[in-house]
């Protein structure tokens, strides 16, 4: 049968159909090599400008640098705040297939806590596209070493290094410099994206937050080609990081960590001032904490020991703490007495141990009369009611003055208003009138209360750094400077700041100033436990600020009075007299009385004037 | 001496040639080799080892071991043209049986890879039945027709439609649908170069519209259907399936008219396009050389195109026509498909840009093709003689 349709098919017409279809089939072939080739020349002509910005695009990839922070020194050029390296595990998301298992390898490897994991999934809602995403920082060597190993098990995962802030000084700045912190939610909000693409830290409290921006620099910026899998091959252009600026702080690192030892135990505050130019040369509050836990997101066990303590070692009392300012603000009252020729300096005050307002049946006692019983002299004049600290000298004049008229000669020390720019969290403290009564209480002003404020107490309040600056005030007989911690950014100087001096006649100074350094060198002062054996003049005032109030015959006992109910001691002085270098206060919290802050003052004015290392440079920086 | 075989033609035309006389053949004479066809494979074989170079970022390994292909292929070219077209007829039913009997093997004794079993342990090499299909379907087929009057009837044509289907259907369960379609090709072409009536291609047409919807709920498979969704919008899934088309079409668009220079292109050097040395070297090609490259490579295409029809043309008996316009237009789709896939107006599929892509495999079932044309091209020049 086969070879019978063989015989009778005609070769020409098979090949005539051949040749037919071949021709269609060419047709056909031509066709779809046009399409193709009109096809490429659709991508490679037409759109050819489009496809190349994707090419570059692809390749290119512009990655923030940040700048390095600025360094923090001491009056002497030792650090206080610096950089050291340190390295962070990161997530390229769009490399990585199964996030949920990756991060559960990288748990085993280097253990994750709900921290890390919170601030990743806050951080990467707010990347750019293959912008690595921080997961934990600061790994250590081990953890280093486990990750690298592994490196190419974990698809995404990269390791960056990067500059990681560090306070080789602990708790002893705490409260000075402050700390940085993890960029969180609301500062990314409130900070310019643009300013600081690649930082994780921003200043969180103290100077590192108040000097933020200078000590952030610029941020700069470099082209990189890298390949589809997230790897840099080369740098294709930069644009250098503007460092932050270095800054110096009239601070004195030794001085700082005497202030911070004489105070052992004790809580309270210290802050020395320079009075020649309002440098601060040591504000301590103690306890402090260590600023370094703060750096790399704080524990939640760590933070609520040190938020629950009762020691409150996160409250900076040296510029937060408001207390009655106590006896210390006698002497600026008694200027204003001279001032105002409502006293002499030798007119006297009859003191049987109280005072008694006409017509008030209520006895304002000084603080002598439990001791003896009596009060200090029958007369006492005001050089003997500064250096014995004469309360009933005090309710007199302060009675006489009038509420106003004290107000008013208290406001030039500072007292009421916020005193530097420098510190955060700076409280203002009450300088209280008539006016502030009545608008926070709603209430009149009682003459009685004009008493309470005459020997700091009542409803007046004031901060140590406020009493520094009076005491600054008072060594200067008049000149006042805003008190400063920073004495230089980066090369310029920050120059002292002066305010409004306090005016008053030469001979009323000196009889303030008399009586101020019988309170140190006579037998009788109030704090004659430090006179003895010292080698410089010292001027100074003791100052005792009750908790709770006492009732009208009660019997004050230390011993009886749960230590959180104890009064508040003060000291304020200045040395040497002629020529001041140093202005200082002690607050010793619930110290019980000023006997527990003026060893203190004694220690650190030691530290300081007996150190040759200081006596040069009057008004230096 | 090489010659130029159609002054060859012509010279034997003559009866008194002095070659036919002398007897002094040219070597590409001895060989069986027809030079038109080969200058442009050559052509392309050397072009592919330039692009691989940079593909394979300048890996001379790869380059080398590239090369080893090229020279089997061109040895099983030379010896698939030695034999007699009459030869090949003869066994055109045993080696698609052959061929046959080891696709229904693999499923049972074949190797995985990729989520598909189609390769074959053989020892020594690896070897895919399914590219042995790709040669054997459309000899099968061309025998077919010459054992029946053209255009077929209906039995005939009923009895080819089963030849095509068999093999087509156990790849596409392998699964290898870009196989299986390139292999339906080649045996649908020489239906229609048959002469198949225009009546039952029309028909045709119609139930292969109306089989799309089935064909897409019952017989596709996710990721063949994921192809398909990504061909009609790459941008859907830009990290996952869109991502081969995105940066193939990215790296073509690219390369403009001048291309980036060889060795510059930066999507294939820094690793975005996939596949940069196999399926989608086209697209480094494109880069690096522009739509110059391109239009150059398309005509060296052209050229292997046009010289094979053109020795299917003029062949000898009805088989060998079939045979030889069918191997021709198999190759075309190659280009075609593999071309249109990476440019991104037709699906992925894993067809190789012929003579260029990285491979062994299609290198040397390519090129045997190639050696059955010039067996047909030597046996029609001698006869004409």
């Amino acid at each position: 049968m086969a070879s019978l349709r063989s015989a009778l098919r005609d070769p020409h017409r098979d090949a005539a159909i051949h040749s037919r279809r071949l021709a269609i089939t060419l047709l056909m072939v031509v066709t779809a090599l046009t399409v193709v080739g009109y096809r490429y020349y659709g991508l490679q002509i037409v759109d050819h400008q489009r496809y190349l910005t994707q090419s570059d695009r692809n390749r290119v990839r512009l990655e923030a640098i940040p700048p390095k922070r600025g360094l923090i020194f001491d009056r002497r050029g030792r650090l206080l705040a610096s950089n050291i390296p340190s390295h962070r595990l990161s997530i390229v998301l769009e490399r990585v297939d199964d996030l949920d298992e990756l991060l559960a390898h990288l748990e085993r490897l280097v253990g994750l806590d709900a921290h890390d994991l919170e601030r990743f999934n806050e951080r990467r809602v707010l990347r750019r596209p293959y912008d690595p995403v921080p997961l934990k920082l600061q790994l250590s060597d081990t953890e280093m070493a486990r990750v690298g190993v592994n490196l190419h098990d974990l698809p995404g995962v990269a390791i960056e290094a990067q500059l990681t802030r560090h306070y080789p000084h602990g708790e002893l700045f705490s409260h000075v410099v402050g700390y940085v912190g993890r960029i969180n939610e609301q500062e990314t909000a409130r900070l310019d994206d643009s300013r600081y693409r690649g930082t994780l830290h921003v200043g969180k409290i103290g100077i590192e937050k108040r000097y933020e921006s200078v000590l952030h620099g610029g941020v700069g910026a470099q082209n990189v080609e890298a390949n589809a899998h997230g790897r840099v091959l080369r740098v294709v252009d930069k644009v250098p990081p503007t460092d932050g600026a270095d800054l110096q702080l009239h601070i004195d690192l030794d001085l700082q960590r005497v202030a911070f030892e004489a105070l052992g135990q004790q809580r309270g505050a210290i802050v020395a001032i320079d009075p020649r130019n309002g440098g601060i040369l040591a504000l301590v509050s103690n306890p402090g904490f260590d600023s370094n836990l703060f750096v790399n997101g704080i524990s939640s066990k760590d933070y609520e020991a040190l938020r629950t303590s009762v020691n409150s070692p996160l409250f900076n009392r040296a510029v937060q703490g408001q207390y009655p300012p106590g006896s210390t603000i006698k002497p600026m009252l008694g200027l204003a007495g001279l001032t105002l020729n409502l006293i002499e300096a030798d007119s006297t005050v009859a003191d049987p141990g109280w005072y008694q307002l006409a017509g008030d049946s209520r006895r304002y006692r000084d603080w002598i009369l439990r001791i003896r019983g009596t009060g200090h002299a029958p007369e006492v004049d005001l050089r003997m009611a500064i250096a014995e600290s004469c309360d009933v000298y005090y309710y007199d004049l302060a009675h006489r003055m009038g509420i106003e008229r004290v107000a008013e000669s208290l406001a030039p020390y500072g007292f009421g208003v916020l005193t530097t720019l420098d510190t955060t969290g700076e409280k203002a403290g009450i300088l209280p009138n008539t006016d502030w009564k009545r608008q926070r209480l709603g209430e009149p002003w009682y003459p009685g209360e004009t008493l309470s404020v005459g020997i700091g107490q009542g409803y007046m309040l004031a901060t140590p750094l406020q009493l520094a600056q009076a005491t600054m005030v008072l060594a200067n007989r008049g000149t006042s400077f805003v008190p400063s911690l920073v004495k230089r950014v980066g090369e310029s100087p920050n120059g002292a700041e002066v305010r409004p001096p306090l005016i008053a006649a030469e001979e009323h100074w000196r009889s303030i100033i008399e009586g101020m350094m019988d309170v140190v060198h006579d037998p009788r002062g109030t704090a004659a436990a430090i006179g003895t054996d010292l080698s410089y003049t010292m001027a100074g005032k003791t100052g005792t600020s009750q908790v709770i109030g006492i009732a009208q015959d009660d019997v004050y006992e230390e011993t009886d009075i749960a230590e959180h109910h104890r009064n508040h001691g003060w000291f304020i002085a200045f040395a040497p007299v002629d020529k001041p270098r140093i202005a200082i206060v002690v607050l010793a919290e619930n110290g019980g009385g000023s006997s527990a802050a003026y060893p203190v003052a004694r220690k650190v004015m030691d530290a300081w004037l007996l150190d040759d290392a200081n006596a040069g440079g009057a008004v230096d920086g | 001496m090489l010659g130029v075989p159609w002054m060859a033609d012509y010279e034997r035309a003559l009866p008194n040639s002095h070659r036919d006389l002398g007897g002094s053949k040219t070597l590409s004479e001895w060989l069986h080799l027809d030079l038109m066809l080969l200058a442009p494979l050559l052509a392309l074989m050397l072009g592919g080892l330039l692009v691989l170079y940079s593909a394979s970022d300048a890996d001379w390994q790869t380059v080398v071991g590239q090369g080893r292909n090229q020279l089997i292929g061109l040895a099983a070219m030379v010896l698939a043209a030695q034999f007699r077209v009459d030869t090949y007829r003869r066994w055109a039913p045993l080696l698609y049986g052959v061929g046959f009997f080891l696709l229904l093997a693999v499923p049972w004794v074949g190797v995985g890879a990729k989520g598909a079993q189609r390769w074959l342990n053989l020892g020594v090499v690896q070897f895919q039945p399914s590219e042995l299909m790709k040669l054997a379907m459309p000899l099968m087929m061309a025998w077919w027709f010459s054992r029946y009057t053209i255009p077929p009837r209906l039995w005939p044509l009923l009895g080819s439609l089963m030849v095509i289907l068999l093999p087509v259907v156990l790849i596409g369960i392998q699964p290898d649908l870009g196989t299986s379609l390139l292999v339906a090709v080649s045996g649908l072409i020489v239906l229609f170069l048959a002469g198949l009536s225009g009546w039952y291609i029309v028909a045709a047409s119609l139930l292969g519209v109306a089989s799309v919807w089935p064909a897409w709920h019952f017989v596709l498979k996710d990721y063949q259907r994921q192809r398909i969704i990504t061909l009609l919008d790459p941008e859907a899934d830009k990290l996952g399936a869109g991502w081969n088309i995105i940066q193939s079409k990215t790296a073509i668009g690219s390369g403009g008219w001048g291309g980036k220079g060889w060795l510059s292109g930066t999507q294939s050097h820094l690793d975005f396009l996939p596949e940069s040395q196999t399926d989608f070297i086209i697209a480094v090609l494109a880069e690096e050389f522009g739509l110059q490259g391109v239009l150059l490579l398309l005509g060296l295409y052209l050229l292997v195109i046009m010289r094979g029809f053109w020795i299917g043309l003029h062949a000898q008996s009805g088989f060998a026509r079939l045979l030889a316009s069918a191997i021709t237009f198999t190759f075309f789709v190659y280009v075609f498909v593999n071309m249109g896939m990476v440019a991104g107006i037709l699906p992925v599929v894993g067809v190789p840009l012929p003579l260029v892509s990285f491979g062994g495999t299609s290198m040397v079932t390519l090129m045997l093709a190639f050696g059955v044309l010039m067996a047909i091209s030597t046996e029609q020049r001698s006869l004409s003689a």
